[in-house]
């Protein structure tokens, strides 16, 4: 089993959604997330001041899959994520040692 | 003794609603989206303390002291006694100040006074946003418009009999112009706000970190109900339901859509961006600077005031960062300045064409002597709030404690003095509860 981690713009929420949906991903995690990488910040003034903001906003979505899957699912996220400009975001993958699903106490593959 | 006039009594009465509403929600919603999420109940709380603390005191000692008969002739203060809890005036009879007599009853005229007071000292509280202790707060805003705002309003507001005899100073000796307190209520406020700012301190970050308004949205909606409010404030100020009030009415119009257009415009030229914050901030500047000239002034004379007053706030609310006083929501750069603006400009613009009780001003063929005795006015009341103010907040500082500490300045002055919390937008923040304990 892997955890899929993707940080992605947040107008891309849906596309993502939809790209992992399509690969029959039963479930995922969503949530806002700040951050920054080669995109850098913004600016923004009030009355005149200028401030800048480092921590740019991002969605992070984040996937339980078998390992069969990891790759597909990775590809699929990437494709439905690019715009080719940068800020994009990123794909990561590590593994994972054990999932329980709370409601029937399955382990492993069974509760993915 | 005239007649009471029932249009007059009630538009003087609305008035009186509108002003108040100018306060609660008006300025309390401009100035609460105006700060961090963690300051906003407080900043709130600080317009709702000035309303009740100002209004028990304008209806025991308060308006007597501004309004009453002279303490001793040549007294800058009338006799707190003579009107104490508004003994003998709420009644059916006429108003009568100094001699002379107006259509309405003494109420009306008492409560609509009773709501500038409440403002001035409310709209002292932008320029210490996020850092004042509540309860020295409304210590402060007792003593403040006692020995700050009273004899001010007297000196503005109290006309003389027909011979100005014990009038005020600045209305009946200097003889300025001030329709509707652009010194007695704007440069007052400001002044007092930058000694504040300047007593208590920076906030922990001014000037290095991103002090971001909360809620741009409530700003907006607190600059519109302030629009709303000051047609009251302003119209209402020629006590009675006239052409005078419709002069008033419309330049108020006029001057404030002039105003936001300048400060937009040096927006963009500065920033490159017209923002909201900017065109909120517009409208109070040009408000402000169109109350002391509303009733004095032709059309082009208050689109220009409120042009010009739109242009140089916008510029002056950086002066801050310059000189290095933490005037958290611009008291200084809106208020006092367009407060001057105003004031003084009426000795440019000033035409009788409008308003007999005007004065022609340098660019309506009068020369330059109102100019001189705007300026003088507004300096006396600047100079004047400036240092009693400083002297109060020193004291106070040193007494009671104005600031609160570090802590609870960086969790936040609506957990640390309200135990309240403005937004609950995200659900790890409810925490868990131990029960209700009452």
């Amino acid at each position: 089993m892997k955890l899929v981690t993707a940080i992605v713009k947040p107008f891309k929420v849906e596309d993502v959604k939809a790209a992992l949906q399509a690969q029959g991903i039963k479930g995922m995690t969503v949530s806002d997330a700040a951050g920054y990488g080669r995109q850098g910040g913004h600016v923004e003034v009030y009355r005149g001041a200028e401030y800048t903001v480092d921590l740019v906003p991002k969605v992070r979505i984040e996937a339980l899959v078998n390992d069969s899957d990891v790759s597909k699912v990775v590809d699929a996220i990437v494709n439905a994520a690019k715009t080719g400009k940068i800020g994009d975001g990123k794909v990561w993958v590590i593994p994972v040692e054990d999932v329980v699903r709370v409601r029937t106490g399955e382990h492993g593959s069974e509760a993915v | 003794m005239p007649e009471i006039s029932a249009g007059d009594t009630a538009w003087v009465l609305i008035s009186a609603a509108l002003v108040l509403l100018m306060t609660v929600p008006g300025l309390a919603l401009f100035y609460g989206g105006m700060v961090r999420a963690k300051s906003t109940l407080n900043m709130m709380m600080m317009s709702f303390g000035a309303l009740f603390v100002v209004g028990i005191i304008w209806v025991t000692y308060g308006y007597s002291l501004a309004f009453g008969p002279a303490l001793d002739s040549g007294s800058f203060l009338g006799n707190p006694g003579t009107y104490f809890g508004l003994n003998g005036l709420l009644n059916t009879s006429a108003l009568a100040i100094n001699g002379a007599y107006y259509p309405i009853p003494a109420g009306a005229f008492i409560a609509f006074q009773a709501m500038f007071a409440v403002i001035t000292v409310a709209l002292i509280s932008g320029a210490i946003a996020d850092r004042a202790r509540f309860g020295t707060w409304l210590v402060f805003s007792a003593i403040w418009v006692t020995i700050v705002y009273l004899p001010v309003a007297r000196a503005v507001f109290y006309f003389g009999d027909q011979e100005a005899n014990g009038g005020g100073f600045i209305a009946t000796k200097l003889k300025a112009l001030d329709f509707a307190g652009g010194t007695a209520v704007h440069i007052n406020a400001g002044a007092a706000g930058l000694a504040l700012a300047i007593v208590l301190g920076k906030r922990i970050g001014f000037g290095k970190m991103l002090l971001r308004p909360s809620n741009l949205p409530l700003v907006m909606i607190g600059a519109s109900l302030l629009w709303f409010g000051w047609f009251g404030f302003n119209a209402g100020s020629s006590l009675g339901a006239n052409g005078l009030a419709a002069v008033a009415f419309v330049n108020t119009f006029s001057a404030t859509c002039a105003s936001v257009a300048g400060w937009l415009l040096i927006e963009r030229l500065r920033d490159g961006h017209a923002t909201s914050l900017g065109a909120a901030s517009g409208i109070v500047a040009g408000l402000v600077a169109i109350t002391p000239a509303c009733a004095f002034v032709d059309t082009f004379g208050a689109l220009l005031i409120g042009l010009i007053a739109g242009a140089i706030t916008a510029l002056a609310v950086g002066l801050k960062y310059r000189f290095g006083y933490d005037d958290s929501l611009d008291v200084v750069g809106v208020h006092l300045v367009g407060g001057l603006v105003g004031t003084i400009l009426i000795g440019l613009f000033g035409t009788t064409k409008v308003n007999e009780l005007s004065v022609n001003g340098l660019f309506y063929g009068g020369g330059v002597s109102q100019l001189v005795i705007q300026i003088e006015a507004a300096l006396i009341v600047m100079i004047f709030s400036f240092v009693v103010t400083y002297l109060i907040a020193k004291i106070l500082s040193s007494t009671l404690g104005f600031r609160v500490s570090k802590d609870e300045e960086l969790e936040g002055v609506d957990i640390a003095l309200q135990a309240e919390t403005a937004y609950d937008l995200v659900d790890s923040s409810k925490g868990s509860s131990k029960g209700v304990s009452a």
